[in-house]
């Protein structure tokens, strides 16, 4: 595995929806689908807003009429093409400094004009925290990989 | 949702002293009283933080002579990378849910 891949997530799926309608769910109904502990508000999400331009933001907010910006437009190209910024620090709160930013690509594929493939990487995943790829030499072993990979396991048959 | 929650990474990073002790640690290793001399916290809190560290696999320790050195777990970044990818295989599994639903309810 080089360092690149252990810096990024690379998913992707198909869907039976043509380009247009994969693209337009993806960004303007985010907030209906993306996991509900993703809240860094202290009041349940009213709404999440994905502002359609290179600008804007993608914000939740919250019952009360707060407001959390956690991510930052950085390129925006209906059907095809989406990058936006995660500005989520690994301690679950809005990170200010977009040096420590990580960065999400979504591309829109259509393979059929009824079917589109979704691929998405979230990369430079390592700028959240310190130095970690400096960190060579050392205990690789039972709390790292396995361990994790399990809970992950136990996650995903959780949300199917 | 608990397993998710009690193991969060993010969370065990989610206090201050803790993350004054990653930090730390990012450095060079650590016994755990150099860390107490540095931080203003009693040692047998910097040792409930780094059980705390150590139960989130962000941290490792190894014995030398009468102390325990504690440094950084190098797959620390393999731990995180774990949490966003969970989170995103949970989104694209609800998209694909929302997205195939009939059209009627969009203009």
């Amino acid at each position: 595995m080089t360092q690149t891949a252990a810096t990024r997530i690379r998913k992707q799926v198909v869907v039976e929806a043509p380009i247009t309608r994969a693209f337009a769910v993806f960004t303007e109904r985010l907030g209906d689908y993306k996991p509900a502990e993703h809240n860094l508000l202290r009041v349940p999400i009213a709404q999440t807003v994905f502002e359609p331009r290179v600008g804007g933001h993608i914000y939740d907010r919250g019952t009360d009429g707060s407001i959390c910006r956690w991510a930052r437009v950085l390129a925006y190209q209906p059907p095809e093409r989406v990058v936006f910024s995660w500005d989520i620090s690994p301690h679950w709160q809005l990170e200010t400094d977009p040096a420590h930013s990580s960065e999400v690509e979504v591309r829109f594929i259509a393979e059929t004009p009824r079917r589109t493939r979704v691929e998405l990487e979230h990369r430079n995943i390592d700028r959240h925290g310190p130095d970690w790829q400096s960190l060579s030499d050392g205990v690789a072993g039972a709390e790292g990989w396995p361990l994790y990979l399990e809970r992950y396991a136990a996650l995903l048959s959780e949300a199917s | 949702m608990d397993t998710y929650r009690s193991t969060n990474v993010w969370d065990a990073l989610g206090d201050p002293t803790r993350r004054a002790i990653v930090e730390r640690l990012a450095e060079r290793p650590r016994a755990v009283g150099e860390l107490a001399a540095e931080l203003p916290v009693s040692r047998p809190a910097v040792s409930q933080h780094l059980k705390v560290l150590k139960n989130a696999g962000l941290v490792a320790e190894q014995p030398a002579g009468t102390r325990r050195i504690y440094r950084l777990n190098p797959a620390a970044l393999s731990v995180l990378r774990d949490q966003l990818d969970a989170f995103w295989a949970r989104a694209l599994t609800g998209y694909t849910d929302v997205v195939e639903q009939p059209e009627q309810e969009t203009p």
